[in-house]
Formats: C-alpha cells, sequence, structure tokens
C-alpha cells in the first residue's frame, strides 16, 4: 500500500515536489495550498514566487522521487489533549531540560507551595482570635530570620548547578558537519534554504482546516510544505526574519530562538527520532501571528539525502555518485 | 528634619485656609489639591479602568472558550460599521484580537493597577500614616492624575483609527519594533506611544512629589525606622518609577521617531537594532513589576499585623527586603529576553541574578506568617484577602523561580506558562491586595462600613474563579501553547474551556463587589474612627472616619514606644 502510495506520490512530485500531499487529498489541494499566502495582500508574490523556485530548480534532475510524506504519530511532537505537562522530548538539551523541570524544579515548587499554605493553614486555625485571645508582643527572632535568609540561597545554589549547566549544553557550537538550514521568518510563514545542500529557499504555509483533515494532521500545525531535517545527524539552523520579529519554536525539540531581522541567530540540536514535530511561531508579529506554524519532517538520514537529491540538492559529505546511489538502495526501507 | 516638616505645615495652612471647609462641587473634584480627594479621584478611575480592561479579557475568554474563530470576526465586523469602513476581513478580524490583548495589557497595569495602588492608596494614606496634613506639591499631584485623563483617552481612541492591518493598536503591551515601528503603518501606535508618554508623566510627578513627601514631611518623632510599612513600600516604588520611567519614555521617544522622522534606532537595514528597544523596555519593564506589586506587600503588612493584633514580625528585615528588591529588580531584565539571542554568558548572568530575587520575597513571605504566628486572629474581610494574598503569591512567585532559569525558559518562554505567572502574581497578587486594601480602608474612605458577608462571599467567588482561570494556563504553557494567539489546535481546548468558566466565575465575584460597594455607600453603618480594634496601630485610625478635609493641623508626635 504504501508502496504505491509512493509511486503515486513519485509521478506527482515530479511536477510539484514542494506540494507533498498525502494520498487523494493532494490532486485538488494543489490549488488550495497556496491560499494561506494569497488572502494576504502583501505576501502573495512573495510567496508564489519562493514556492516555485524549488520546483523550477528540481525539474530538470527530478528522477529522484521524494521520500512519502510522512504521517505524524498521535501525542508525538505535538500537544496532547489536556495534557499537564511538558511534551515528549526528542533532543539531548530536551532530556536534560526536562529533567530539571520534572525532577527538581517541580517537585521543589510544590514543596515550597504546600509548606507555606501549611504553615498558614496551622497558624490560622491555632492562632484564632477564640483559641488566642491575647496575642504574643514577640516581633523578632535573629536566629529564624537569618535561617530563612539563607536556606533559600542553599537551596537556589543546588538549582543554579545544573541550571547553568543546561545552559552551557544549549549552547555548545554545532559540529563542523552540521547540516546547515537557514530559517526565515516571515509575514506570515517560514522560509526554509539549505545553503549546504544548494536547494533554495522555499516557503511553508499553514493548512486550513479541510486541507489538515485531509492530511491526517492537527489543524493549526500541520503546514504544507515542512522543514525536512535529518535524524540522528546535528543540525544548525541559522535564523532570521524578513520584517519583524518571529520566534521559531518547537516545543518537543527544546528549541525557541528568536528571528529577527538583521540578526543571525544559531541554534544547533539532533533530533533523536525520525517524526514529525510541530511548533508554532512565539512572538507577536502581526495579525497571523497565531497562523504560521512551523512543521519539521525528521527523515532517516538515507531517506533525508533522498529528499534533497529530489529537491534538486546534493547530499553534504557525500560525492555525487554515492550520494545517486545511496536513495534507491533506501527506497527499499 | 521636623522643623522642616513644621515648615512646610504652616505653608499649607495658609495656602488652605484651615478647618474642615470643603470647596464647592467643580473646584473641589476637578481643581483638586487635596490628596484624600485625589485619592479618591484615583481609585474611582482605577475601577473604571478595571472595568474596561476586564471587559476585554472577557471578549478573549469567550473567543478562546474553543477552538476556531467564533466571534471575533463579528466583533470586527461591528467596529468596522462603527466607523463606516467595509466588513472587516479576516486578517483585520486577527489584528483586532491583536489590539484588544494590547489594550488589556496596558490598561491593566497603567491605568488600572498603577493609579489604584499609588495614586489611590499612596495619596490616600501615605500623608496620613506620616503625620502630614497632605502631599509636599498638592498642585503637582493634581496634574499627576489629570494627566491620566487624556492618556486613557488617546489608547481607547487608538482603537479606532488605523494602525497596520487593521484598527487599533495590535503590538502587544510591549510595543516591540520593528513590529511597532515598519510593522504597523497609521497613527494607532502613535497614539498608544503617546498615552503611555503622557501616562508616564504623571507617574514621574506622582513619585517625586511621594518621595519629597516621605523624606522631608514626616511628622516629630516619625522616623524612616518607625514608617509603616506601606509607606516604606510606597518609598521604594516612587524610586523605581523615577529611574525606570525616564528609560521607557526615551525607548518610545525613539519608537515615535524611527516610525515618522525616519531615524533608525531599531532598524538593523539603518545601523540600528530592534534589541535595542527590547533591552530599553525591559530595563523599565521589570522594575514595573514592582511598582505594581511592592505597594501590594506594603499593604498586606498593615492589615495581617491589625488583624493577627501584633505588630509587624521583623519589621527591618521587611522594610529592606523590599528595598533589595527594588535594587535587584533593576539587574535582572534581559530574563524577559532568553530566547533572543543573547550570549551564553549573559543568560548565566540573567538566571543567576534573577534566581536572588527568589531570596528578599522569601523574606516577606516567612515574615508574614511569623506575623499571624501567636497572634490573635479575626478573619475580617481585608484579613482574609490578605492572607489569600500570600499564598498565592507564592505560587506565583515559585513559577517565576522556573521561569528564571534560561535553560527552561526556552521552552516556556511566551507560553501561556508566562501569562499563568503573570497573572498569579498581579491578577491574584496585586489585585488582591487591592482589594484587602479597599475592604480595609473602606470605612475610613467612606465613613461607612462595608458588608462583611457581601465581602467574604465576593472573596470566595473570586477566589475559586481567578484559580480556575489562570491555574490551568500552566498546563496549556507547559504543553506549549503560545501566547496572543486568537485560535490553537484542538489539543487545548480543554483548559481553555476550563479558564473560560472560571472567567464567567470571577465576573460573579466582580458583580458581588460593586453590590456591596453601592449598597455599603448608601446605607453601610457608619464607621467609627478605628473600627479594626488594638490591632490597628497606624495613625490614619485615629482620625474620624471619614477624616477631616485637612488633617493634623497640629502635627501629632510620635512617641518611641509606638510601632516596632
Amino acid at each position: 500500500m504504501n508502496k504505491v502510495k509512493s509511486l503515486v506520490l513519485a509521478g506527482l512530485l515530479a511536477f510539484a515536489p514542494s506540494i507533498a500531499m498525502n494520498g487523494q487529498a493532494l490532486a485538488q489541494d494543489n490549488v488550495a495550498v497556496a491560499a494561506p499566502a494569497a488572502d494576504n495582500a502583501a505576501a502573495p508574490a512573495d510567496s508564489a514566487a519562493n514556492a516555485a523556485a524549488p520546483a523550477a530548480q528540481a525539474a530538470p534532475v527530478a528522477k529522484v522521487a521524494a521520500p512519502p510524506r510522512m504521517k505524524p504519530t498521535e501525542g508525538i511532537g505535538m500537544p496532547k489533549p489536556g495534557e499537564v505537562t511538558l511534551q515528549e522530548q526528542f533532543t539531548s538539551t530536551g532530556h536534560t531540560a526536562r529533567w530539571l523541570h520534572d525532577k527538581m524544579l517541580l517537585p521543589l515548587i510544590f514543596a515550597i507551595s504546600i509548606l507555606v499554605l501549611a504553615l498558614m493553614l496551622y497558624a490560622m486555625w491555632r492562632f484564632r482570635a477564640s483559641a488566642n485571645p491575647i496575642p504574643s508582643k514577640t516581633s523578632h527572632n535573629t536566629f529564624i530570620e537569618v535561617v530563612w535568609t539563607v536556606l533559600p540561597v542553599l537551596i537556589l545554589l543546588v538549582v543554579a548547578v545544573p541550571s547553568i549547566g543546561l545552559l552551557a549544553d544549549q549552547y555548545k557550537p554545532a559540529p563542523k558537519d552540521a547540516l546547515t538550514v537557514k530559517v526565515t521568518g516571515y509575514q506570515w510563514y517560514w522560509g526554509y534554504e539549505y545553503p549546504d545542500s544548494g536547494i533554495p529557499e522555499f516557503v511553508s504555509n499553514m493548512l486550513t482546516e479541510e486541507q489538515a483533515k485531509a492530511s491526517g494532521e492537527p489543524h493549526q500545525l500541520a503546514a504544507d510544505n515542512r522543514l525536512v531535517l535529518p535524524a540522528g545527524r546535528p543540525i544548525k539552523l541559522i535564523i532570521t526574519a524578513a520584517d519583524v520579529i518571529h520566534s521559531f519554536a518547537v516545543p518537543s525539540l527544546w528549541v525557541k530562538m528568536d528571528a529577527v531581522p538583521g540578526r543571525l541567530n544559531e541554534k544547533s540540536f539532533t533530533i533523536e527520532k525520525p517524526g514529525v514535530y510541530y511548533g508554532q511561531c512565539s512572538e507577536l508579529c502581526g495579525a497571523r501571528h497565531g497562523f504560521m506554524p512551523i512543521a519539521i519532517e525528521a527523515l532517516p538520514p538515507a531517506q533525508f539525502d533522498q529528499w534533497v537529491l529530489s529537491q534538486g540538492g546534493k547530499p553534504a559529505g557525500a560525492a555525487p555518485a554515492v550520494a545517486a546511489a545511496a536513495p534507491a538502495a533506501d527506497a527499499k526501507l | 528634619m521636623t522643623t522642616i516638616t513644621a515648615d512646610h505645615h504652616g505653608d499649607h495652612a495658609h495656602d488652605h485656609h484651615d478647618a474642615d471647609h470643603k470647596p464647592a462641587f467643580f473646584q473641589r473634584w476637578f481643581m483638586s489639591t487635596n490628596h484624600k480627594d485625589i485619592g479618591t479621584l484615583y481609585l474611582i478611575f482605577a475601577i473604571f479602568a478595571g472595568v474596561v480592561g476586564g471587559a476585554i479579557s472577557g471578549l478573549m475568554r469567550v473567543e478562546l472558550a474553543q477552538p476556531g474563530i467564533q466571534y471575533l470576526q463579528g466583533w470586527a465586523n461591528i467596529q468596522h460599521s462603527l466607523l463606516g469602513a467595509e466588513p472587516a476581513s479576516l486578517d483585520q478580524a486577527y489584528h483586532l484580537w491583536n489590539a484588544l490583548i494590547t489594550a488589556h495589557g496596558l490598561i491593566m497595569v497603567f491605568f488600572m493597577v498603577m493609579p489604584a495602588i499609588i495614586g489611590g492608596f499612596g495619596n490616600w494614606f501615605v500623608p496620613i500614616m506620616i503625620g502630614a496634613p497632605d502631599m509636599a506639591f498638592p498642585r503637582m499631584n493634581n496634574i499627576s492624575f489629570w494627566l491620566l485623563i487624556p492618556a486613557f483617552a488617546l489608547l481607547l481612541g487608538s482603537a479606532f483609527v488605523p494602525g497596520g492591518t487593521g484598527y487599533g493598536a495590535g503590538t502587544g503591551w510591549t510595543v516591540y519594533a520593528p513590529l511597532s515601528t515598519s510593522g504597523s503603518a497609521g497613527p494607532a501606535v502613535d497614539m498608544a506611544i503617546l498615552s503611555l508618554h503622557i501616562a508616564g508623566a504623571g507617574s514621574i510627578l506622582g513619585a517625586v512629589n511621594f518621595i519629597t513627601t516621605i523624606l522631608n514631611m514626616r511628622a516629630p518623632g516619625m522616623t524612616l525606622h518607625k514608617m509603616p510599612l506601606f509607606v516604606w513600600s510606597v518609598l521604594v516604588t516612587a524610586f523605581l518609577l523615577l529611574l525606570a520611567l525616564p528609560v521607557l519614555a526615551a525607548a518610545i521617544t525613539m519608537l515615535l521617531t524611527d516610525r515618522n522622522f525616519g531615524t533608525t534606532f531599531y532598524d538593523a537595514a539603518g545601523g540600528g537594532d530592534p534589541e535595542l528597544y527590547q533591552h530599553l523596555f525591559w530595563f523599565f519593564g521589570h522594575p514595573e513589576v514592582y511598582i505594581m506589586i511592592l505597594p501590594g506587600f506594603g499593604i498586606v503588612s498593615q492589615i495581617i499585623s491589625t488583624f493577627s493584633k501584633k505588630p509587624v514580625f521583623g519589621y527591618l528585615g521587611m522594610a529592606y527586603a523590599m528595598v533589595a528588591i527594588g535594587v535587584v529588580g533593576f539587574v535582572v531584565w534581559a530574563h524577559h529576553m532568553f530566547t533572543t539571542g543573547m550570549s551564553v554568558n549573559v543568560k548565566m548572568y540573567f538566571t543567576a541574578a534573577t534566581m536572588v530575587i527568589a531570596v528578599p520575597t522569601g523574606i516577606k513571605i516567612f515574615s508574614w506568617i511569623a506575623t499571624i504566628w501567636g497572634g490573635s486572629i479575626s478573619y475580617k474581610t481585608p484579613m482574609v484577602w490578605a492572607l489569600g494574598f500570600i499564598f498565592l503569591f507564592t505560587v506565583g512567585g515559585v513559577t517565576g523561580v522556573v521561569l528564571a532559569n534560561g535553560g527552561v525558559d526556552d521552552v516556556l518562554h511566551d507560553t501561556y506558562y508566562v501569562v499563568a505567572h503573570f497573572h498569579y502574581v498581579l491578577s491574584l497578587g496585586a489585585v488582591f491586595s487591592l482589594f484587602a486594601g479597599f475592604y480595609y480602608w473602606f470605612p475610613k474612605m467612606s465613613g461607612r462600613m462595608y458588608n462583611e458577608f457581601l465581602g467574604q462571599l465576593h472573596f470566595w467567588v473570586f477566589f475559586v474563579g481567578v484559580n480556575l482561570l489562570f491555574f490551568p494556563m500552566h498546563f496549556l504553557g507547559l504543553s506549549g501553547m503560545p501566547r496572543r494567539y486568537p485560535d490553537y489546535p484542538a489539543a487545548f481546548e480543554k483548559w481553555n474551556q476550563v479558564a473560560t468558566h472560571g472567567y464567567e466565575i470571577m465576573a460573579v465575584g466582580m458583580v458581588i463587589f460593586f453590590i456591596n460597594v453601592f449598597w455599603s455607600l448608601a446605607a453601610g453603618k457608619k464607621a467609627a474612627g478605628n473600627p479594626w480594634g488594638e490591632g490597628a496601630t497606624t495613625l490614619e485610625w485615629t482620625l474620624s472616619s471619614p477624616p477631616p478635609f485637612h488633617q493634623f493641623e497640629t502635627l501629632p508626635v510620635i512617641d518611641d514606644a509606638a510601632h516596632h
């Protein structure tokens, strides 16, 4: 079944590789996918041109089919209904940070809140006017004042150690062989460019509710052209913006970095598992701030190389001949 | 010190004539130089602004009750038809959302909390508590208040002029460039900026007035270390205002010139930097959050002490904890900017510095508990609100410790976790202290007792409502829901629905509050000079309720035994 689908897709993708939709939804959606950008007066010229770019580039060398559009796993890389905690993490800093939050900060703040509440309730009950008509006159106790000053300092020192360690971790520079992707925030869509692989910028718009449903993805999170990345390989995102400040955020990868016009912000990480990971713009950027989601498709490395080829790019670090051979072998995976 | 105080007193007595003679209505209320009347004006203004800001948050909660856009389009169409414009496009409806969140934030910060807590209670009770006849600069006091009116008018008016995609300023209360410069064509953002300029100027004048009054006009014997903690809190707050607001004024003036006169302070294309704005804004913005909460600390200290019939525990520690919070509050601003791409060393510093604030805050919480410990506690309405404040402020404070960690903030920044955090310290912190202070001083200000049953009922309904409203926002934030979104994925529906129900309950609480206020003003029992008994030791309780138009024509003398 999957093979049939990918064959059909391969055919369609030769014409429009940038609109990788699922199954039957694909045909009628070709036009509609451009719609989110098109109903904005300012954007359409830009985005239409950008979207066409990879297709044009790809056409002459589109012998390699893109891997089929990956289906998201329910509850992975997206919020779960009624969830009360952090999303499951898929990067090493994500694990560390989640550990710091779940195992250290959360118990600590619970304990402090409960302690304050318990002390208060006890004192409120024990020293109510009817039980204690004569108030004490004590208004100083140097010892206890020193204790409740020093103790919080010690607790904070204990918290500070892993917290500072986490920061150092997050800022570890990416290794030399990391895949560089340039992410640009626009009002109101994202642009992704792969300078290492020679893939020019293409843009990513939110899917409409019908399109998201047809594609089996959560509305508000699903995007037409996903940011395709390799799982297991170090990635370096260079994040910037073209108009106002946006913020590139993917909760399940513990990534949030502002996209600031005139600045190149860097964020590096390695995605541990293939999958679809969603995020949303996280800095107020105007009318459609709430409608420019981020969808990352993390592919196994070989399939990622295949995707790069299908876009007319060349896989990083691989000799062209080897790269061309690889997808053929991987396609059967 | 004492002689200076006496001199000032002499001037004022000469200025205002003497006795309890009140000017005619227009002169009394529109040209007022009396600190108590100006305080009343501030309180009325703040209640009005609070109703407007609260109604806007009601619109937001209704829209967010379920996924999809239900009402926004309709409201935008109403807005457009009022202006005789074409029906709103979807983008214009979304822009209206941004205008709503912006207005809610600015109104609640600049036109509700600040006027009520500093302008209202500060004006009413700082002079009385230090034994002064009035503020140091009564006419300046008058203009401080009246500047608020054009400021508020400009802000409300901005909703009806173009501001980019649609009508109104849709920049968020933070007014970040370049969304607020190149990103918002039309006069709406200019009007909002001017509104902040004017409100800020009024606050600076007020701060100058409070500092001068507190430093120069204390009654004989009222040394700094004998001042009630509420006065201490207003003194620290006034210094924060004086140091922070000019920075805001500079930052938003540069926004204006970038917008209108071709400068490029915040435009990278011209050699500027959008992040310069954020640094300047938060250099003001972080002290601003303490400006909103410190007077609340002061109010709560007075109330806890009064109803426990005990002096405040660790008075000096309490006073200097506020000073420490004020000082440290100036060197932690960039924790609002953890995701802007700062270097790792900067992030480490701001993480550590931010956590330090937990220490003086902890001192205050524990000292309040030690104050009730061993007391003889009566649970009158103000006390119930103050105790509610202590617990809820603790909850808001501990989530602040979580957010202080730069590495953890990477995922929580700009999500509903932050919204939950600052509503716990403001809506459940500052607002609880406002209600506590309102019930505590209502008999003094109006001369009538409030209705005790309605006051208690108001507390419980409001308490349940705001917790249902804001606690689920922690879950939404942890789960990844970003702020300032009119719509969201279906997974966030449950807690949004709960929050909206919480809002409904809170709104019922507010209705009870207004019934209580109007009923009490019309038919409340006459209040004695000191309705709270032996625990109420500050000077306002030595006067009649309401106090004479001019109090302390003869300065009170504070003996050594008074206070702590």
